[in-house]
């Protein structure tokens, strides 16, 4: 093992190669900043500024909260609706018929026509935002809680049945663990697909939210500001994933083989 | 004729696509008795456990049942791959009201008896032995208490040694709480050693072609005996011809 200072100093090799990808896109944007000066890309100390300034005129705040609202709001409705009719889905066959084609349909509707058609709905209020994140990400819960369940191991199900496990310990022992598999996978890609609807949303309702503010920098043609609304959206997402979705993907997963610090 | 508590079943019949599994089976056996299904592969012996234990619903027949914990080990182990050995030992009594630590220490003891320590208990599936997941299928079976236990090659992927062993536990625990046992094998020595009465299955549709009563019990039943059990068993023409097509390669 070549374990120099050098590779002591900077850390941990995975960690190493993730900064260094940023460090390059970093360094892209600054080159490109050079090329094409500040009105088409503002440099990335300038859009930090930007941010700066966002944040010491304290609308940086609220906009965050009312932002993870309507993106959270809509994801969690869109995973408990989603994953339970997938449940029931995976199970039966009518329902699984009948729902499947209605999914597939819903997936196809692009996530703007869901802002536009909530919009005129709901008009200006939050809900707008939620309910178009829980109708844009719904669909892709429910086809993965389906799959899921539908490749349960008729083996261990026989084997419940033939102990009569109560229906409370089979979806939660039988069920829930290979479902997982399935619908955390989705969940990670759901829960970025729901910051950006609800961005979305926001920047065309005007109730508030990150999206609020991109719309208002647009109109001030403010790129450098733009794009510190844009990290702040990124960070968020980072910040959730890394905080939520991977910790509970660690906790449901210890049972897999091959795990970092596990032999065989 | 009709005894208390017996297994019965009458005039089973079962296929699958269409394609006849078992035809006309009788068999009845009396309560705290021991049954061994022998036969080659192929011919119906774990649909006929399954049909026994309620699993499945045969297309012709019936089975009386008059049990209310039934327990199983099937030829695969299905252990839960996300849950610990002692996890799975607990799984089988979920159903039972107990406190979730009670269920736990109950697992703990039964796989202790099964030869599977504190450091095993906590190991996932895929961290145990062919053997050891075995082991771990019996143990969960034997913690529910079972009034009927179903046996399928339960001791099959154990070595010698460790499958007596086994055959022992399970022979102890029958006799002590009058459990009724239905085993399949293919292990003519796994029937002497266990078993009161014997059927053997052959041919497709898989039909009973000889009965054998193992008279002594099973607690006086020394190697002796087995290898004088088997060979008297072995000679018999029924049963030689049951078994022809995989002893003579």
């Amino acid at each position: 093992m070549a374990n120099t200072p050098w590779r002591r100093l900077v850390g941990g090799g995975e960690r190493r190669w993730a900064a260094l990808g940023l460090a390059v896109v970093v360094a892209l944007w600054e080159v490109g900043h050079r090329v094409y000066g500040d009105f088409v890309l503002p440099s990335p100390l300038s859009t930090l500024a930007a941010l700066g300034r966002i944040a010491a005129s304290g609308d940086l705040w609220p906009a965050v909260v009312t932002t993870a609202r309507d993106a959270l709001s809509g994801f969690l409705g869109a995973t408990l609706v989603g994953t339970l009719l997938g449940g029931i889905a995976g199970r039966s066959m009518p329902v699984r018929a009948m729902l499947q084609p209605i999914a597939t349909m819903l997936i196809g509707v692009p996530a703007i026509a869901w802002v536009v058609l909530s919009l005129l709905w709901f008009g200006g209020s939050g809900l707008a935002a939620t309910f178009s994140v829980s109708v844009a990400a719904g669909p892709v819960v429910f086809a993965a809680a389906t799959q899921g369940t539908r490749t349960v191991d008729g083996g261990l199900r026989t084997m419940a049945r033939a102990f009569r496990v109560p229906l409370g310990a089979m979806v939660a022992d039988v069920y829930l663990p290979h479902v997982l598999s399935y619908l955390l996978p989705a969940l990670g890609t759901v829960l970025a697909m729901s910051w950006k609807v609800a961005v979305m949303a926001e920047l065309l309702s005007g109730a508030g939210g990150i999206g609020d503010g991109l719309a208002a920098a647009r109109a001030e043609v403010d790129t450098a500001k733009t794009m510190a609304w844009v990290i702040v959206v990124v960070v968020l997402l980072l910040v959730v994933d890394r905080l939520v979705i991977e910790p509970v993907r660690r906790h449901f997963e210890t049972w897999r083989r091959g795990l970092p610090g596990e032999a065989a | 004729m009709s005894q208390e508590g017996a297994l019965a079943a009458t005039g089973i019949g079962h296929g699958f696509a269409g394609a006849r599994v078992l035809d006309d089976i009788e068999l009845r056996v009396p309560k705290g008795e021991v049954l061994a299904i022998l036969g080659p592969s192929g011919t119906g012996k774990t649909t006929l456990l399954h049909i026994l234990g309620g699993l499945l619903v045969p297309d012709a027949g019936h089975v009386e049942r008059p049990f209310e914990r039934p327990a199983y080990v099937f030829q695969d182990p299905l252990l839960l791959p996300w849950r610990t050995a002692r996890g799975n030992v607990a799984f089988g009594l979920a159903g039972k009201r107990l406190t979730r630590g009670d269920r736990l220490a109950r697992a703990r003891s039964m796989l202790v008896k099964v030869g599977l320590g504190h450091s095993e208990a906590g190991l996932y599936p895929h961290q145990l032995s062919g053997g050891m997941k075995k082991r771990v299928a019996l143990a969960r079976a034997l913690a529910v208490e079972p009034d009927l236990l179903l046996l399928d090659e339960a001791f099959s992927a154990l070595d010698v040694g460790l499958s007596r062993e086994m055959q022992q536990l399970v022979r102890l625990d029958a006799q002590e709480r009058e459990v009724t046992v239905v085993l399949v094998t293919h292990d003519l020595s796994e029937a002497v050693r266990l078993a009161d009465q014997a059927v053997v299955l052959s041919g497709r549709p898989g039909r009973i072609v000889a009965r054998l009563a193992i008279e002594r019990p099973a607690r006086l039943r020394d190697d002796a005996f087995v290898e004088a059990e088997i060979r008297r068993i072995a000679a018999i023409e029924t049963i030689r011809d049951a078994f022809r097509p995989t002893l003579s390669i």
